[in-house]
């Protein structure tokens, strides 16, 4: 069928036009720190200018570790909307349970800042394992009570109680540790430099994330593309009733989706709380929400793309928070999401689904 | 348990024929007369009365929502937006705000020698609900293409950004040295509502609020139910129903899907207007993400298009928010010997509640017949199996 050339244009603004408007920021700050400077700080009581690409090196450096652990939690998102379609808004309350039983582990375990470096190391593993288990049972059981028995209602209804859940979770957390935020010790000194590139320190954090994300999501793409409980994931995510017409059990298929989610929320929870060194009820939020966003800039569905979506969302976050204002921040983020779904609702690497033509 | 709803249906049934036709009518005049009635049962400025006083200023919220996620089926979790936008347009053209402006249209004779945009509240309830119209067009616009899931996250999308602008509306200037929002200090001294020959409305005695919202309500209520008989509610509903088919037997869907926002959202502008003079302020930490949950929580709980559900769902959540749980229950988990207060938690009932519904109940309190119909395969099953049993009559006659 020939495509008509309306539509053939749509496509080609919508892929260039979002690919232009990700790249928009990061070059207008680089031209920016290279013509006219940026203020590096006092020497006598005098603004020091400089002009080169450090401070941009410096905030993408900052926006990709972020971005790992958006990253995390997108992949969570995108895995539960490939195989039922349904965004789930509890996701971003289960990573913010997920730090809450990280730093009580560490209460528990008297894993602080006298600890030896060998004790926190297996302390923190330890406690990583722990607390990816406790998630994914919790994401889980909310599959279970919350949306399996809606499995053939109109889609609206899990939808809606997922945001129930989103708010007893909340509360929970509320409960737990109280309404305001709550600063964790820094166990490993995230801001100690380890080395620089060109100028660009390199932060113990942002080896952390990365140490915590990529081998994770080495791991979660060897288990969908390589293992026969994979493989049935991709399965029911194409088609669950031809998949249970060939054996595979469904319901299990997806208490495992729900659980991988959960963990590598899990994960990004205790990574969130070292890395940040506070923590709130209401982080799982906001969290949820940007890498919501990040899943869907990458495609949703798509795993590959939802680690994308989080680096290119942590990236702008980081500039937005040292260009534009940390106040400012939020509104960036979701005027990205908004310009996305206008120019190219199926995102980075997504395919056109039927929700989004 | 079925045998017993049967037998249910039976007696009502039976009642409903003995009644004469134009008994529902009867009942709504009954039920306005208690409305009105009822401020003189109550001390005019007690609690109970300020609580009834929100819960139905939520009602109309429940009620413009209801045209968007009710009728037209467009999930909005972004409503805040309308009670930021409406409770905005108060306070910018009802207070000292813009103190360089010197307008009064009538308004008090006090208020006229005050600097600053006066108008009267009824200029200042159109104002709103014609702004948040257009809003409503604005955000319905990039949703468009868009189903399902999507619409909800762009609109939620906007409600946020429609926050974060209200707390940080205070850095940004509009020229004279006036600033577009005061952020989370708030526009404070809102104007008080003021007709000529009534006069000045004022928190002492609260009948007269009550009055003012229980007219707002009113009509909206009245717009509502005369939009969903319409042609317009019909494509709504159509659209929500089965988009293909609809926009195939020639309903137009951006008109149609617009529309539905746009009024949703003056409703939804008219409550937050009433909010903002009734608060006396207009803060930005009331533009809360919750906000949108709590108010389409009315929505579900009162039954997803459904008015009168809407109705129900808005007054219920009003009045547990708001009497039940801090004046009622609050200290329910400290006899229980927990350490919180419930007040605390409200936002997990809410969800609790959703949920709850959701599984048990999903077509709400006062489900709408088509929707019921949806939901509980059951009922639809039974009703088709009626439709046999007349077809069949019919046949052998």
């Amino acid at each position: 069928m020939p495509v008509q050339p309306l539509v053939a244009v749509r496509r080609y603004v919508g892929r260039w036009g979002l690919i232009v408007a990700l790249a928009a920021l990061p070059i207008y700050y680089g031209i920016h720190d290279l013509t006219y400077g940026y203020q590096a700080g006092y020497v006598a009581g005098h603004a020091v200018f400089r002009q080169d690409l450090s401070m941009l090196g410096y905030d993408l450096a900052q926006g990709l570790s972020n971005g790992a652990i958006w990253a995390l939690i997108a992949i969570g998102y995108t895995l539960v909307y490939g195989i039922i379609e349904l965004i789930n808004f509890a996701h971003g309350d289960v990573f913010m349970i997920g730090s809450f039983t990280a730093v009580g582990l560490w209460g528990t375990f008297g894993l602080g800042l006298s600890t030896g470096a060998l004790g926190l190391v297996g302390g923190l593993l330890v406690t990583l394992i722990i607390t990816m288990i406790v998630t994914g049972s919790l994401n889980v059981l909310i599959e279970r009570v919350a949306y399996r028995p809606l499995r053939n209602a109109p889609k609206l209804a899990p939808l809606i109680t997922a945001v129930g859940f989103s708010f007893i979770l909340q509360n929970v957390g509320l409960l737990w540790r109280g309404g305001s935020p709550q600063s964790v010790p820094d166990l490993i000194h995230v801001q100690q430099t380890v080395f620089s590139i060109a100028g660009v320190p390199i932060q113990r954090g942002y080896l952390l994330a990365l140490a915590v994300m990529v081998p994770l999501v080495f791991a979660l793409g060897w288990f969908i593309s390589r293992t026969r409980a994979g493989r049935a994931m991709r399965a029911t995510a194409q088609d669950p009733e031809a998949a249970r017409l060939m054996g595979i059990n469904v319901n299990a298929t997806i208490s495992l989706t729900f659980l991988l989610g959960g963990m590598l929320a899990g994960a990004a929870g205790l990574v969130y709380a070292l890395y940040e060194t506070n923590i709130w009820y209401f982080q799982g939020f906001k969290a949820g929400l940007i890498a919501f966003t990040a899943a869907v800039m990458g495609g949703i569905g798509n795993v590959r793309g939802a680690v994308l979506g989080g680096l290119i969302i942590g990236v702008i976050q980081s500039l937005a928070d040292s260009r534009i204002g940390p106040q400012w921040t939020e509104a960036v983020v979701f005027g990205y999401l908004i310009a996305i779904m206008i120019m190219r609702p199926r995102g980075l690497l997504g395919e056109e689904t039927r929700e989004a033509g | 348990m079925s045998e017993l709803r049967a037998q249910l249906r039976e007696w009502r049934d039976a009642v409903q024929k003995r009644l004469p036709p134009w008994r529902s009518r009867a009942l709504a005049g009954l039920l306005i007369v208690i409305g009105i009635v009822l401020p003189f049962f109550f001390p005019p400025s007690s609690g109970f009365m300020n609580a009834t006083i929100i819960a139905v200023a939520y009602a109309v919220m429940a009620l413009g929502l209801n045209v968007v996620v009710g009728f037209a089926g467009l999930l909005d979790l972004g409503y805040v937006a309308f009670y930021a936008l409406g409770a905005y347009s108060l306070g910018w053209f009802g207070s000292g705000f813009f103190f360089k402006a010197h307008v009064h249209v009538l308004v008090s004779p006090v208020t006229r020698t005050l600097p600053g945009i006066h108008l009267n509240f009824i200029l200042l309830l159109a104002g709103a609900a014609i702004i948040c119209a257009v809003a409503g067009m604005l955000i319905g616009l990039p949703t468009l293409r868009l189903r399902g899931d999507y619409i909800a996250i762009v609109t939620l999308a906007f409600g946020e950004i429609i926050g974060v602008v209200a707390v940080n509306g205070q850095s940004v200037g509009v020229g004279g040295g006036m600033t577009l929002t005061a952020g989370n200090l708030g526009i404070s001294a809102v104007d008080q509502p003021y007709f000529p020959g009534i006069g000045l409305f004022d928190l002492l005695n609260l009948r007269p609020w009550y009055w003012l919202i229980l007219a707002i309500m009113l009509f909206v209520l009245f717009v509502n139910l005369r939009l969903r008989d319409s042609r317009l509610g019909r494509a709504w509903i159509a659209l929500r129903e089965d988009e293909i088919a609809a926009v195939s037997m020639g309903i137009p869907l951006v008109r149609t899907k617009l529309l539905a926002y746009s009024i949703g959202a003056a409703f939804g502008g008219m409550s937050g207007a009433f909010f903002g003079t009734y608060y006396t302020e207009v803060n930005a930490g009331q533009f809360q993400f919750g906000f949108s949950i709590f108010i389409l929580a009315m929505v579900i709980i009162g039954g997803l298009g459904s008015i009168w559900g809407a109705v129900v769902g808005g007054l219920a959540l009003g009045y547990i928010n708001n009497y039940l749980i801090p004046d009622v229950l609050n200290g329910l988990p400290g006899k229980f010997g927990l350490n919180f207060q419930l007040t605390q938690v409200e936002f997990g009932i809410f969800g609790f509640l959703l949920v709850i519904m959701m599984l048990l109940r999903p077509q709400g309190l006062i489900p709408e017949r088509r929707r019921r119909l949806e939901l509980t395969a059951k009922i639809a099953a039974e009703d088709s199996q009626l439709m046999e049993a007349q077809g069949t009559i019919g046949g052998s006659t």
